[in-house]
């Protein structure tokens, strides 16, 4: 069965450093986590995913079709979202009408129809309030729907860029350390969202995470990346175990203290 | 098409066009500085470059009044008016970044570009509102100085008038010193540090306020220099002359590349030497149709195509593109 | 409320019977002119908003014209300026394109009417021009088409360009269009350089108006549907499409915004208003040059829009009519105050008025008040004098029996 999601040999240089050297990847269903240092490529290979960055050499392609070449507008009315490491919501507008952004690629409307006001755009405009109501239901926003974004506290607002991201009605939902700066609570709120956003709407989901608890709990399958190059893959506990990681997270030196103070071979 | 009329006027074309090109130099020196140190088109710096011709021409004036023109040695006399002009285009400069766009430092990009047009078009107004109180006229003309007019014959066809070769020179000069300033002093390192990183610079112990002022200060310099030059040369100013020349200066800035000093040179220098010679070929070559008066569209599409183009300029930029 | 709406009936009453009873004094006027703000800008329920607006619009101004028909003028030139800056107001205040240029479209459109109604015409075709006087009619939608045209040919070059630089390219492209109008007389003889083109045609005014009360009427309706097709723009798809585009043109992109296509539709409906207001402009003014198509005019549409407030279109409103009023009244009545004063001999701290030199002007300090709104604005109040207003929308009840897995604060709503 062809996968979802497939990257081939993805490779992507910046001047004299290579930020992604040949990385195979695919997602298919469930929720996958990439982790690793800072450093190692995990953002660049999302910016290459969604079309931000060409990759210097490698395919990409999404249920059959390639994604190289194509502009981030375009992967999103095929079915790939995405949030960012740093909120990149729409701050001066509010909590509701960033979801509705979000629709932009669904809605059948053009610019006579913004227009006339005919009662087609009437239908559609009062289905997308609706629908956007429902999504910010969902991530558990609705309260706050007519706030300014930059208003939000901080959890509300990687909420909402979730909130956002899924308005594009996605297939598969690429997430930039959704839980950076959270609480632990918050944390485990996301991780119950995030399953259900599998188990409800039938998503693949993408992570990237530092937070070990929640990547553990989630993922299905875990990658991990070190400076540019997929160094292990597999099932969650398995890659907690692997010694190539631990060491890519501790440094070689602290490998070999912690090895040597915990009498390992 | 007259060949042997087309290589005649060569030399003179080739002349005008250096002589354009560093007066292009000098003041997109200033623009460079202030984008490099701040990733800011400093747009009030046309008429920064013009109050410095102004400068100019109030003392020359004044000093003609007396009838002391003639009796000061005309070196001397350069040298006067340079260094006056300079000290207060350097002031100004120095007076609008605190004023107009300090307060907005932190703002997205937009907000003090738009607080520079506002500078801009307050400086000509103003210019003309004390020309206008003072003269009671603000069309002014540079008297004219006849050591300054002598010319030299270089070849058969060919003579410079002793102004040309002044510009030139002062030209070239400041932009040796500017070059030295950058990049053999101390503080020439510290606007270095300030334009790669205002933060990791103060965490340096470099007070980021002052050089950003002194690099104000010293862009405004070589802009009031410029403005002394140009009337120098050209002879007839208005509070709004500075307009055209100081957007032609920023297309050579980003011809050479912004940020880049010896780029704001390079630049310059192509810029002249383009627009005087399509300003001279223009004419001939299409039979009179399209002549010298397109020259400003001339640049404006060079500007126009740099960016869409190589928006690096011919030396690249120094400023970091954000992710 | 009530307050509000007392102070509106009581301030276009009195100002307009001040205006009656002193026909020539600006203040008067000026009154007139801040009570029709208050209307439009007070909290007070839209029937009475608009049955005051329409009695103070469509009543009181045109008989004032009748007194006075300067003001009639000024009121035509003001309703001009609205429209070009709610057209700025798409571009720059929704879409966050920094437009230095915008004068070029407001230019195309003025020069289009100007050729094929005036003579000038049978310069390049050789006879049958001018076309009639209601052939105006279709050069509004000329106009719009040419500016629509015209801004996404200029747009298109420019939309992957950063902001500062987008500024400047369009400050270019402006002055591209204003040195072509004064030059292109040869080979061929379009714009007629800068002895400008005359007479254009005007449309036959019906019911025998005097043209210069029909060209209120004609504006003041042009105006009318501008803002309507704002308001439609503003809520809708594509009005936040534009404002995403303004506040992350990268997040905007990633959730699905074709930046291309919509930053040429900003430019292409933001042209269009300015194309319409040329055709408009040029027949009442029958004559026009390039003198009138200069930087100084994009940078006054840019200091209304900023003074009103960016992306807000009762702030372009407001902006418009107070630019407009402070040039063509406010500077000018100094100027003739001035004037006066000096006739009179009137000395001020021993220091005789008739001794001013003669080149001080206050008339010509126009860019000194835009420098000013400029830098004021942007230092003290970026968002405007009536910045945008957040739409609060109420939402419909929420849909039962969402998954429980899915809530994560109590069951709420």
């Amino acid at each position: 069965m062809t996968p979802l999601f497939e990257a081939r040999g993805v490779t992507k240089r910046f001047g004299g450093l290579t930020a992604v050297n040949q990385v195979d990847f695919t997602v298919s269903e469930g929720i996958a986590s990439i982790i690793g240092p800072n450093g190692a490529g995990k953002t660049t290979l999302f910016n290459v995913f969604t079309g931000l960055y060409p990759p210097d050499a490698g395919t990409v392609t999404f249920r059959g079709r390639s994604l190289v070449g194509l502009r981030p507008d375009q992967i999103t009315a095929l079915g790939i979202c995405r949030t960012f490491q740093n909120i990149r919501l729409f701050r001066n507008m509010t909590a509701i009408e960033n979801v509705l952004v979000g629709m932009h690629a669904r809605l059948p409307l053009r610019l006579a129809d913004a227009l006339t006001r005919g009662p087609r755009f009437r239908q559609v405009e009062r289905a997308a309030w609706a629908r956007a109501g429902q999504l910010l239901q969902r991530v558990g926003l609705r309260d706050v729907a007519n706030d300014v974004a930059r208003n939000l506290p901080y959890g509300d607002q990687r909420r909402l860029e979730i909130a956002r991201a899924l308005a594009s009605e996605p297939t598969l939902l690429l997430l930039d350390e959704p839980t950076a700066g959270m609480t632990a609570t918050e944390a485990a709120a996301l991780m119950a969202l995030l399953r259900s956003l599998v188990s409800d709407l039938g998503l693949a989901i993408l992570l990237i995470e530092h937070n070990m608890r929640v990547v553990m709990g989630v993922s299905d399958r875990v990658t991990v990346l070190d400076h540019g190059e997929k160094i292990a893959e597999g099932r969650p506990q398995d890659v907690q175990a692997n010694p190539r990681v631990i060491e890519a997270y501790l440094g070689r030196a602290s490998w070999d203290r912690a090895r040597r103070a915990v009498a390992l071979d | 098409m007259d060949f042997e009329l087309l290589l005649a006027i060569f030399p003179i074309v080739l002349l005008d066009g250096l002589i354009l090109g560093f007066m292009y130099a000098l003041i997109a020196l200033g623009y460079t500085m202030v984008y490099g140190v701040l990733e800011f088109i400093n747009f009030a710096h046309s008429e920064i470059f013009i109050v410095g011709a102004f400068v100019g021409v109030e003392i020359l004036l004044g000093l003609r009044n007396q009838g002391l023109l003639d009796a000061i040695p005309w070196p001397l006399l350069l040298l006067l008016i340079l260094a006056a002009g300079m000290l207060v285009s350097a002031c100004l400069a120095v007076a609008v970044e605190r004023v107009a766009y300090r307060p907005l430092r932190g703002a997205p990009r937009l907000i003090p570009l738009i607080s520079a047009i506002g500078v801009s078009f307050f400086l000509q107004d103003l210019i003309r509102l004390i020309e206008s109180v003072w003269r009671n006229a603000f069309n002014l003309v540079y008297p004219t100085v006849d050591a300054l007019n002598q010319r030299f014959e270089i070849t058969a066809t060919l003579d410079v008038s002793v102004k040309a070769l002044v510009v030139i020179v002062a030209a070239l000069g400041m932009l040796w010193v500017l070059q030295v300033l950058v990049n053999r002093t101390k503080v020439g390192t510290a606007i270095r540090a300030v334009a790669e990183d205002q933060a990791a610079a103060s965490l340096m112990g470099i007070n980021v306020n002052r050089i950003i002022s002194l690099t104000f200060f010293i862009g405004g310099a070589m802009g009031g220099a410029a403005g002394v030059l140009f009337g120098v040369q050209y002879g007839l100013i208005n509070p709004y002359t500075g307009f055209i020349p100081g957007l032609k200066a920023f297309t050579a800035a980003v011809l050479g590349g912004i940020g880049n000093i010896p780029g704001a040179m390079v630049g310059g220098l192509v810029l002249g030497l383009l627009e005087a010679f399509a300003a001279s070929y223009m004419s001939l070559l299409t039979g009179g149709a399209f002549g010298a008066e397109y020259k400003d569209i001339f640049a404006f599409s060079v500007l126009i195509l740099i960016l869409i183009f190589r928006p690096k300029g011919l030396l690249g930029e120094v400023v970091r593109e954000r992710a | 409320m009530i307050l509000q709406a007392a102070a509106a009936v009581v301030l276009l009453a009195v100002s307009g019977l001040a205006v009656a009873t002193f026909p020539r004094s600006i203040l008067a006027f000026l009154l007139f002119q801040a009570a029709i703000l208050v209307a439009y800008l007070a909290r007070i329920p839209g029937w009475l908003k608009g049955t005051l607006l329409g009695i103070a619009l469509l009543a009181m101004m045109p008989i004032i014209g009748a007194y006075n028909g300067y003001y009639l003028e000024v009121a035509t030139q003001v309703g001009i300026f609205v429209a070009l800056a709610l057209g700025l107001n798409i571009v720059v205040g929704l879409a966050g394109l920094l437009d230095l240029g915008y004068v070029a479209f407001f230019a195309v459109g003025a020069y289009a009417w100007a050729i094929f109604g005036s003579p000038h015409a049978n310069e390049i075709f050789g006879g049958g021009f001018p076309l009639p006087g209601s052939a105006f009619y279709l050069f509004l939608v000329v106009g719009l088409l040419v500016g629509a045209v015209t801004g996404v040919l200029l747009g298109l070059p420019v939309l992957r360009l950063r902001g500062d630089y987008l500024a400047i390219v369009t400050l270019g492209f402006g002055e591209v269009i204003r040195v072509l109008a004064n030059n292109l007389d040869k080979p061929l003889n379009i714009t007629n350089g800068p002895k400008g083109i005359t007479p254009i045609a005007r449309p036959p005014a019906p019911f025998g108006l005097p043209h210069y009360e029909y060209f209120y009427f004609l504006v003041l309706a042009i105006v009318l549907v501008v803002i309507l097709v704002n308001r439609r723009l503003e809520d809708s798809h594509i009005g936040r499409a534009w404002e995403a585009i303004r506040e992350d043109e990268v997040a905007a992109q990633a959730m699905g915004v074709p930046l291309v296509r919509m930053k040429l539709l900003a430019f292409a409906c933001g042209a269009s208003f300015a194309g319409v207001m040329g055709v408009v402009f040029s027949s009442k003014q029958i004559f026009i040059n390039p003198e009138s198509f200069t930087f100084l005019e994009s940078i006054g549409v840019l200091a209304m829009v900023i003074l009103g407030g960016m992306g807000s279109i009762p702030g372009a409103v407001l902006g418009a009519t107070v630019v407009t009023i402070l040039n063509l009244q406010v500077l000018k009545g100094l100027s003739l105050w001035l004037n006066e004063l000096k006739n009179a001999g009137v000395t001020v701290f021993g220091y005789s008025l008739a001794n001013l030199p003669t080149q001080l002007e206050p008339a010509k300090y126009e860019r000194m008040i835009f420098g000013v709104i400029l830098v004021l604005m942007m230092i003290f109040r970026p968002q405007g004098i009536l910045p945008v207003r957040r739409r609060q929308r109420e939402l419909a009840e929420p849909r039962p029996a969402a998954p429980a897995a899915a809530r994560i604060e109590e069951p709420a709503s």
